[in-house]
C-alpha cells in the first residue's frame, strides 16, 4: 500500500519537492495537492516579466495540469486548506471537506505584508504575489495614469519597470535614502536610480507613508511631511510575511516562520515544510535557489533516505529589469572585520565591490557587468583564499587567453546563432530553446539536454547567464559541498576520507559503504573511485581496468574512427639518428597512415587498428620506447629547450633537467593530466611557465612554477619559489606532484587546484615545510616502485589479450 | 539463463561466440559478422545484451565504452545508451540495433537477426 501524501500549496518550493521525490521513490506515495490559486505550478519569478509584457501566462506555467494526471497525483486547485487535525491527521478545505495523510507537507509559501496606514484597503491598492496581482496592474494599466509602488526594492522596481512599460506614470516611494538597501550598497544604489530615472522612474526618497486617501477607490497617497501624490493605483512592495496561521492554529511551532529541522520536518515529525512559509536555523529565505536546496533535502526524507542535511545558503541576486545589470551576494556592506576591493569606472557605468575578511570573500556587489558574478559567488562559497589573485580579482576571470569564444561575453546582445559552448557546438538559440520547451531550471538541466558547458566549462558563467535571462533569477543553487556525481551524496573529500579511513581497497567496496545510488556508478565516478585507490593504496589495490576510460583501458587513444593512436615516450624531447630510425621502421612495417610531431615534442603514430597495437607495442618495446601516456590522466610530457649545451643564452643543462625529471616522474597517474618543462633561460623556450609544474633556470639555479595551463582557458603558472640544487628540483617536483595527487579532485587540473586551494596552501605544505616536503616526496617514490612498468611491454607479452581481440569472428 | 523478450521464434538461428568468462564482468567484447561489428557486453550480474556496436550518435565503437548498471556510456561524446532496448538515455534521443543474445550454461548464444528494427537511424 502507498503512504499518502498531502501537499499544502502549489508552489514553486513544494512542487519542485514533489518533483524531487517523484525521481527517488516514483511508487512510495499516493500524493493529492491543495492549491489556493486557480492554476497548475507556475513560475513566479517570472510575473516580472509577464507583467512587462514580455512573456504570457503559458510561457510561466512549469506543471501544467496533464503533469499531474500523468504522475498520478490528485490536484485541487483553487481550494485553500483552513485546518490541520493533527490528531487524526487530516486537513480541512474551505468548503468542508476533508482528506486523510500520513505525512503532510506545507508550502504556504508568503504574502505580501502591506503598511498598517489608513487606506490600505481600499480597491486600487495590492501588493505583487501572484497571476491575479498581475492581472489587476494590467487592467489598471489599460485606464489609469498614476502608479505608486511603495517600496524601492527588487520586488518594488521589478513592478515598476512592469507598469512603465505598460505605459504608466510610475513613482517609486522608498523609506530610506538608498534604493535595494538589502542587497546593494551606496554606490551601487546611486548609480541604478541614476540609470532608473534615465528610463523615465521617479522617485521619492526618504518618504514616510501617512495614509492612502480615496473615496471608493485609491485617489493620493500621504506622506509624513504633508506632501500628496496622486495614484489610481498602489502596489505595497515593502516585504513579505511566511503564511504560518495554518501551521500555528494546529499547534505546530512557528516563529517567524514554521521552524523546522535541518531535514525539514516541524515540530510534528509527520509535518514537512519547505519554501518561504519556513524558518530554519533562525532564518527565513525568499529566493528559489535555497527553497530548491531544501526541497532536494525534504524529498530525500519523504523517500525515505534520509542522507541529506539542509544547511543554510548563502544568497545571490539578480535584478530582473531588462538592460540593467545587477548582481549582489552574501555580506556586501561588511563590518569592522572586514576589507573592501572596489572598481569603479563612472563612464563606462560599472562597479565592482568586493568585502573580503582574512583573504576570503564574505559578499559581492555588482552593476553594469555581473559576468563573474557566479564567479565571486563561487568563490565565496567555497571560502577561497583569494591572497594570490587579489591584485587581479575584480579584474574578472575572463583571462585575455580563452580561446574559442573571444570576448564575446554579453549573453543578451548576442544572436541566436551565436556559439556559447565551444566545446559542443551549441548556440545561444539551442540553449534558449532548450530551456523554454523543456521547461529547465539549473545548470545541471541545461548540462543534461544540450551539453552545453559539460566539457571544459569556461562558458558556465554564460550558461548561468542565459538561464536567468530566459527563466528569470538566479538559478544557482548553493550547496556547500558539490557531490561527485548523481550516484551519491558524497563530495570527493568526503570519499577519499572514507577509503582512508575505513581502508576500503575495491570499487565494489567503496560502492557498498558508501551506499551508492546507483547499482554500480556511472562513466562518471567509477574512474574517480578508481583513480583516488590507485592513490591511496599503491602497490596493494588491484586496478579495476572495467572503471577507465577507453583510452587508460587500452593505454592509446582512441580516434574519431575507432583507430588508435600512440605516442612513446621520447625522454625530455630528445631524440638520436638511431631512434628516429627505428621508429620510421615500425611506421613503415605497419604502414601507419599518419606520423605528426605533436605539440608535446613527441611523435605520434596515429590512425592504427586496435587489434594492431600489441604487435606494434612489442616493437617498440625491443627498440626501447616505452608508453608517453598521451591518453592518460597521467604524467604527460617533459619539454625541454636545448640548454646550456647549445644555446648562448642558456644557464643550465635543461635538457639534462627535463630527462631526469621525466625518468623521476612517468607512469604516475594523477587526478588529472600533469605536463612538465624546463626552459634553460628566462627566455624560456620551453613554455615552462604555462606548465602544471615548469622549471626555468636562472644563473643562481632553478626557479619552479607551478599550477600553469595552456588549453581552453591560459593561465600562466604561479612563481613557487627559487631552489640551488638539481637535486632539490627534483624533490620539489616529487613533493608538489604527490600533493597534488593527493589533495586535488579527480579532473581537476594543477591550474583550477591552485585556484581553489591557494597558492600559500601549497607553500605552507612544501616550501615553507620541509620536512612535509621530504614526506610528500618519499610517498611518491614510494608509489613510483609499483607505476613505472611499462604498460606497453605487459601487454605485448599478452597482458588483457581479450581487449586487442574480438570474442569471435562470424558469418 | 535469462529470458530475452522477442525470443519465442523458432527458427532463430543461435551461434555459440564464447563463454561468459570471455568477457569482463562490466566490459563487452566484439562479435566480428558480415553485418558488421556486434558488441556483446556483461553486466555485473551477469546478464549478457548484445548491439551493434555503432553509437546512434555518432557511430561510436559503443564496445568501448564504460559499462555501469544496464547501460554503456560511448567513449566518443558520452552518451548513455539503454543495453536493454538499444535506445539512448533521455534526454539524448536515437537507437542502435538489438540482437538476440542469450546464456546457456556459461555458453553465450547470438543471433544474427536482429531485434524488432530501430525505429531511429
Ligand atoms: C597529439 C596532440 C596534438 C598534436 O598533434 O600536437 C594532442 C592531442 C589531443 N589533445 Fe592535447 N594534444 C597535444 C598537445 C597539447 C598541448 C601542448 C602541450 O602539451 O605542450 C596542450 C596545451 C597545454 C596544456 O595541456 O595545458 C593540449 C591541450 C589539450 C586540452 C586542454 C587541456 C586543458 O586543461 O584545458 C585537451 C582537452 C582535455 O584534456 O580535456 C586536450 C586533448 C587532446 C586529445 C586527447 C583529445 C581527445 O580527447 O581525443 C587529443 C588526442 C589526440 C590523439 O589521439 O593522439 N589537449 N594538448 C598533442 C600531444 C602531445 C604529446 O606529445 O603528448
Ligand atoms: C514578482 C516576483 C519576482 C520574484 N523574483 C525572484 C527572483 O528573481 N529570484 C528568486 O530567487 N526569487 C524571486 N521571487 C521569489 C520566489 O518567487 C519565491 O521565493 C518562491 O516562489 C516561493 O516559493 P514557495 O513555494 O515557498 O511559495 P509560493 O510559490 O508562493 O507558493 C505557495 C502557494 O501556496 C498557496 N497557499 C498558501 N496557503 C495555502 C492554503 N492554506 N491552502 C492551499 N494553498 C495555499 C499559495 O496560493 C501559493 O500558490 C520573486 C517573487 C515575486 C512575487
Ligand atoms: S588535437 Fe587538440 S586542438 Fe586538435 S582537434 Fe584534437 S583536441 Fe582540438
Ligand atoms: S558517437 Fe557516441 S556519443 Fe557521440
Amino acid at each position: 500500500m502507498k503512504e499518502k501524501l498531502i501537499l499544502v500549496g502549489n508552489g514553486m518550493a513544494g512542487v519542485r519537492t514533489l518533483e524531487e521525490v517523484l525521481k527517488l521513490a516514483p511508487d512510495h506515495y499516493d500524493i493529492t495537492v491543495y492549491g489556493e490559486e486557480p492554476y497548475g505550478n507556475y513560475n513566479r519569478i517570472m510575473l516580472s516579466h509577464l507583467l512587462a509584457g514580455e512573456k504570457t501566462v503559458d510561457d510561466i506555467i512549469i506543471n501544467d495540469e496533464q503533469w499531474y494526471s500523468d504522475n498520478g497525483i490528485n490536484l485541487h486547485k483553487g481550494k485553500a486548506i483552513t485546518k490541520i487535525d493533527r490528531r487524526n491527521r487530516k486537513v480541512v478545505c474551505a468548503d468542508g471537506s476533508s482528506d486523510s495523510y500520513e505525512r503532510l507537507l506545507l508550502a504556504t509559501g508568503s504574502q505580501p505584508f502591506m503598511i498598517p496606514v489608513p487606506g490600505n484597503d481600499l480597491p486600487g491598492v495590492i501588493g505583487f504575489r501572484d497571476i491575479h496581482d498581475v492581472n489587476s496592474m494590467l487592467e489598471a494599466a489599460k485606464k489609469k495614469k498614476h502608479a505608486v509602488i511603495i517600496g524601492g526594492g527588487l520586488l518594488g522596481l521589478e513592478a515598476a519597470n512592469g507598469l512603465m512599460q505598460q505605459g504608466m506614470s510610475v513613482t517609486v516611494v522608498h523609506l530610506l535614502d538608498t534604493l535595494m538597501e538589502r542587497q546593494l550598497d551606496a554606490s551601487a544604489a546611486t548609480m541604478l536610480k541614476r540609470s532608473l530615472e534615465e528610463r523615465g522612474l521617479h522617485f521619492l526618497m526618504a518618504a514616510e507613508t501617512e495614509a492612502i486617501i480615496g473615496d471608493q477607490h485609491v485617489e493620493k497617497v500621504r506622506f509624513k511631511d504633508g506632501t500628496e501624490i496622486y495614484a489610481d493605483l498602489v502596489v505595497m512592495a515593502v516585504g513579505i510575511r511566511p503564511n504560518i496561521s495554518l501551521a500555528q492554529t494546529a499547534g505546530i511551532h512557528c516563529e517567524r516562520g514554521i521552524v523546522v529541522s535541518d531535514t525539514l520536518q516541524t515540530y510534528d515529525p509527520r509535518i514537512y515544510a519547505v519554501g518561504e512559509c519556513v524558518q530554519h536555523r533562525g532564518l527565513t529565505y525568499g529566493l528559489v535557489a535555497p527553497l530548491f536546496e531544501m526541497s532536494r533535502v525534504c524529498a530525500n526524507h519523504l523517500a525515505h533516505l534520509g542522507i541529506r542535511r539542509y544547511e543554510g545558503s548563502v544568497t545571490s541576486t539578480k535584478l530582473k529589469v531588462t538592460g540593467i545589470d545587477l548582481f549582489s551576494a552574501g555580506n556586501f556592506e561588511g563590518d569592522e572585520n572586514t576589507e573592501e576591493l572596489v572598481f569603479r569606472d563612472e563612464a563606462q557605468g560599472i562597479y565592482r565591490k568586493l568585502v573580503v575578511r582574512d583573504n576570503r570573500i564574505q559578499g559581492a556587489v555588482m552593476y553594469g557587468d555581473t559576468i563573474d558574478g557566479s564567479w565571486y559567488f563561487d568563490l565565496l562559497r567555497d571560502e577561497t583564499d583569494i591572497s594570490d589573485f587579489r591584485k587581479t580579482i575584480l579584474f574578472g576571470q575572463g583571462h585575455l587567453g580563452d580561446s574559442g569564444h573571444g570576448d564575446d561575453n554579453r549573453v543578451a546582445a548576442m544572436s541566436d546563432s551565436a556559439e556559447i559552448c565551444g566545446c559542443n557546438g551549441v548556440s545561444k538559440g539551442d540553449i534558449v530553446k532548450a530551456i523554454n520547451e523543456k521547461k529547465l531550471f539549473t545548470l545541471d538541466d541545461v548540462r543534461a539536454h544540450t551539453k552545453a558547458s559539460s566539457s571544459c566549462g569556461s562558458c558556465t558563467g554564460l550558461v548561468e547567464s542565459l538561464l536567468a535571462l530566459t527563466v528569470g533569477g538566479d538559478y544557482s543553487v548553493a550547496p556547500h559541498l558539490k557531490p561527485l556525481c548523481a550516484c551519491t551524496d558524497y563530495s570527493h573529500d568526503d570519499i577519499r576520507g572514507a577509503i582512508a579511513k575505513n581502508e576500503l581497497k575495491s570499487v565494489r567496496k567503496v560502492l557498498d559503504f558508501l551506499e551508492w545510488k546507483t547499482p554500480d556508478g556511472c562513466g562518471k565516478c567509477r574512474p574517480a573511485l578508481n583513480y583516488y585507490l590507485v592513490c591511496a593504496w599503491p602497490g596493494e589495490y588491484k586496478d579495476d581496468y572495467q572503471s577507465r576510460f577507453i583510452n587508460e583501458r587500452v593505454h592509446a587513444n582512441i580516434q574519431k574512427d575507432g583507430s588508435y593512436s600512440i605516442v612513446p615516450r621520447i625522454w625530455g624531447g630528445d631524440t638520436t639518428p638511431a631512434q628516429l630510425k627505428s621508429l620510421a621502421q615500425i611506421a613503415e612495417k605497419y604502414e601507419v597512415p599518419t606520423v605528426h610531431i605533436t605539440g608535446g615534442q613527441r611523435i605520434d603514430l596515429l590512425g592504427i587498428a586496435k587489434s594492431v597495437l600489441p604487435a606494434i607495442w612489442g616493437d617498440l618495446s625491443k627498440a626501447g620506447f616505452v608508453s608517453g601516456h598521451a591518453y592518460g590522466k597521467a604524467v604527460r610530457t617533459v619539454k625541454t629547450c636545448v640548454g646550456s649545451d647549445w644555446c648562448r643564452f642558456g644557464t643550465q643543462n635543461s635538457t639534462k633537467m627535463g630527462i631526469d625529471l621525466e625518468k623521476l616522474t612517468w607512469g604516475s597517474w594523477t587526478p588529472h593530466k600533469f605536463k612538465l618543462a624546463v626552459s634553460g633561460c628566462p627566455r624560456n623556450c620551453a613554455e615552462a611557465t604555462i606548465k602544471d609544474f615548469g622549471v626555468v633556470a636562472v644563473d643562481s639555479g632553478w626557479e619552479l612554477h607551478v599550477g600553469g595551463n595552456g588549453g581552453v582557458k591560459v593561465r600562466a603558472t604561479d612563481f613557487l619559489c627559487h631552489v640551488d640544487s638539481a637535486e632539490a628540483v627534483l624533490e620539489y617536483c616529487a613533493a608538489f606532484l604527490q600533493l597534488y595527487r593527493e589533495r586535488a579532485h579527480y579532473l581537476e587540473r594543477t591550474a583550477p587546484w591552485i585556484e581553489r586551494v591557494g597558492l600559500s596552501f601549497i607553500k605552507d605544505e612544501m616550501v615553507d615545510n620541509a620536512e612535509g616536503r621530504q614526506t610528500l616526496a618519499q610517498r611518491f617514490y614510494a608509489s613510483q616502485k609499483f607505476a613505472q612498468v611499462d604498460p606497453w611491454a605487459e601487454r605485448a607479452e599478452g597482458l588483457d589479450k581479450h581487449e586487442f581481440t574480438p570474442l569471435k569472428k562470424v558469418g | 539463463m535469462q529470458a530475452v523478450p522477442g525470443l519465442e521464434d523458432q527458427d532463430t538461428q543461435w551461434i555459440d561466440v564464447g563463454s561468459l568468462k570471455d568477457i569482463p564482468s562490466l566490459g563487452a567484447r566484439v562479435v566480428k559478422s558480415a553485418k558488421g561489428d556486434i558488441a556483446i557486453f556483461r553486466t555485473a550480474d551477469d546478464e549478457v545484451f548484445a548491439l551493434r556496436d555503432r553509437c546512434p550518435h555518432r557511430g561510436g565503437p559503443l564496445s568501448q565504452g564504460i559499462v555501469h548498471g544496464k547501460r554503456v556510456a560511448c567513449p566518443m561524446h558520452d552518451w548513455k545508451i539503454h543495453l536493454d532496448s538499444g535506445e539512448a538515455v533521455a534526454p539524448d534521443e536515437g537507437c542502435t540495433t538489438r540482437f538476440p543474445v542469450r546464456l546457456e550454461g556459461d555458453r553465450i548464444l547470438l543471433s544474427l537477426i536482429p531485434n524488432k528494427k530501430c525505429t531511429h537511424k
